[in-house]
């Protein structure tokens, strides 16, 4: 796989690691009333589709950022690519 | 039809007409009291002990395309219980006694062969892990052995003990560990499972399932519905997309598993070797081609293909360790869908709906555990009770905090 880096240009997957869903960019709020129970599933459970999915690559062996990739899981293809930075400020996150 | 030496005597005398087809080919009845989806290892496995053992009736295996063409058709082939877990090692030495009197047990040829494995040992550090894996193993009535340097020359001549970056210090080996003929596992259990009156179903997708009140009540599927008093899923690597039909998320992601075949060679490998400085196995298939395998690719996928870079890293891990193998040519690969869960280890319970209940987790490990898991499954359905062996994997174990976590990786299924 060759993945389009915002920064970078195509670069070998190779030189990526892998975290898993993007919605781990989405930490629970630790004061809820329910956290016990949104942390258990923020850590373990996952929505893990046949198709398009949302995930976090870090570029390990490159510039060290984190990235949100959207790829399909059932042909490796990937649509788009962005700092993860970018994505996690859209949604709210000031860190 | 019993298979014997004396039938094979027989049909070889009389122009092989009396073989009869190993299975049925029945149209699904409006209801079972069990139904199994999946027609895999576990799958069958499952519906044959519930037959066999628990004396259940009225049981279905339904399969979305045909038997044995999932994970139990594309592994490494290896059978093994050297695990270092409470909740694991009891588990595992219940397969690999299952796997043991298996051929007799459904009387088919599956080529169980106990050739042995050793997993080979570099340094220090690794000797110590090694030694109280063992001891865990002894201590649950499976048998382990520390060898030397010396014994593994002894063994295996042509490997270099000496070498600069991987001096192999020693191994431990399980005597009993060693190979099966894998496809065979899925038609001896689909043959024994049949021959009880177990109807297996195949080309038919389970497109839902029927829920009402909290209480599963069968599977709509691709040639109709199908009504179930319990109904058990078993389908490895596409579980998250099967249970999201009930919407249930699991803790776990499908991972890709690549593994490899060389040409047929002359024997050259008695056993099972696998390298403890880098993650590569392999054995001598009967056919004479090295199977071997290292790492998953690592990230999320459903495409039954990996890609080169792990390719790459599986073939340096060979080389590394058996350099003369670079001289055979590789005569084919492929990928398999991986179940891998959250703490790398499976599960076997029932979920929050009434009369549905979950198989699976087996992340890269669920050959060897194809008995033991088909009957703890088998054993669930039909007592809903966990099987003594098996009680440690249920779901409510993560939020619990009681992961069964045999590398040590945390929540991170890619590295398990």
């Amino acid at each position: 796989m060759i993945i389009e880096h915002p920064l970078l240009g195509p670069r070998d997957a190779a030189e990526f690691t892998y975290l898993g869903d993007a919605n781990l960019i989405d930490r629970p709020d630790w004061q809820s009333e329910t956290a016990a129970k949104d942390f258990y599933e923020y850590a373990y459970l996952r929505d893990n589709p046949a198709g398009w999915h949302q995930e976090l690559w870090f570029h390990e062996a490159g510039d060290r950022s984190w990235l949100v990739i959207t790829r399909n899981t059932v042909t490796h293809e990937i649509s788009k690519v962005e700092l993860a930075r970018d994505v996690a400020r859209r949604r709210g996150r000031s860190t | 039809m019993r298979y014997s030496g004396f039938k094979v005597i027989k049909e070889a005398l009389t122009g092989h007409k009396g073989w009869t087809p190993a299975w049925r080919d029945p149209e699904p009845q409006n209801h079972y009291d069990i139904v199994i989806i999946g027609g895999g290892g576990h799958g069958l496995a499952t519906a044959y002990y519930l037959a066999k053992e628990f004396q259940q009736k009225r049981i279905a295996v339904i399969e979305k395309g045909w038997i044995g063409g999932g994970n139990v058709g594309r592994n490494t082939t290896i059978i093994r219980s050297n695990y270092l877990l409470d909740g694991n090692e009891p588990f595992y030495e219940f397969s690999l006694k299952l796997w043991e009197g298996l051929e007799q047990d459904f009387n088919y040829n599956a080529m169980v062969s106990q050739r042995g494995i050793l997993n080979l040992i570099h340094s220090d550090a690794q000797r110590d892990a090694f030694i109280r894996r063992g001891n865990a193993m002894i201590l649950n009535g499976a048998d382990a052995e520390l060898l030397s340097t010396e014994q593994i020359k002894a063994r295996y001549p042509f490997l270099n003990t000496e070498d600069a970056r991987f001096p192999i210090k020693g191994g431990l080996a399980q005597h009993r560990g060693g190979t099966v003929r894998h496809d065979a596992v899925a038609w001896g259990y689909a043959r024994g499972a049949d021959s009880r009156g177990v109807d297996i179903i195949q080309n038919c997708e389970v497109t839902g399932f029927r829920i009402e009140n909290g209480k599963c009540l069968g599977v709509e599927t691709s040639r109709g519905f199908i009504g179930a008093g319990k109904v058990g899923c078993a389908v490895a690597g596409s579980s998250s997309r099967l249970m999201s039909k009930a919407n249930m998320r699991l803790p776990m992601e499908s991972h890709v598993l690549q593994a490899f075949v060389s040409e047929g060679l002359k024997p050259v490998l008695p056993g099972v070797v696998t390298f403890g400085a880098g993650h590569f196995y392999v054995s001598q298939s009967d056919k004479g081609g090295l199977v071997f395998g290292g790492d998953i690719d690592g990230y999320n996928s459903y495409a039954q293909r990996g890609n080169l870079p792990t390719v790459e890293d599986v073939c340096e891990g060979g080389m590394a360790i058996f350099p003369a193998f670079g001289r055979a040519r590789l005569l084919r690969m492929w990928g398999g869908i991986m179940d891998m869960s959250m703490d790398g280890s499976p599960i076997i319970d029932r979920t929050h709906i009434d009369g549905l209940y979950f198989n699976g987790g087996w992340c890269y490990g669920g050959f060897k555990a194809t008995p033991a898991s088909g009957f703890s499954f088998a054993h669930f359905l039909a007592t809903d009770t966990p099987h003594p062996t098996a009680k440690a994997y249920r779901f409510d174990r993560f939020e619990k905090g009681l992961m069964i976590d045999e590398k040590g990786m945390g929540n991170q299924p890619n590295l398990h």
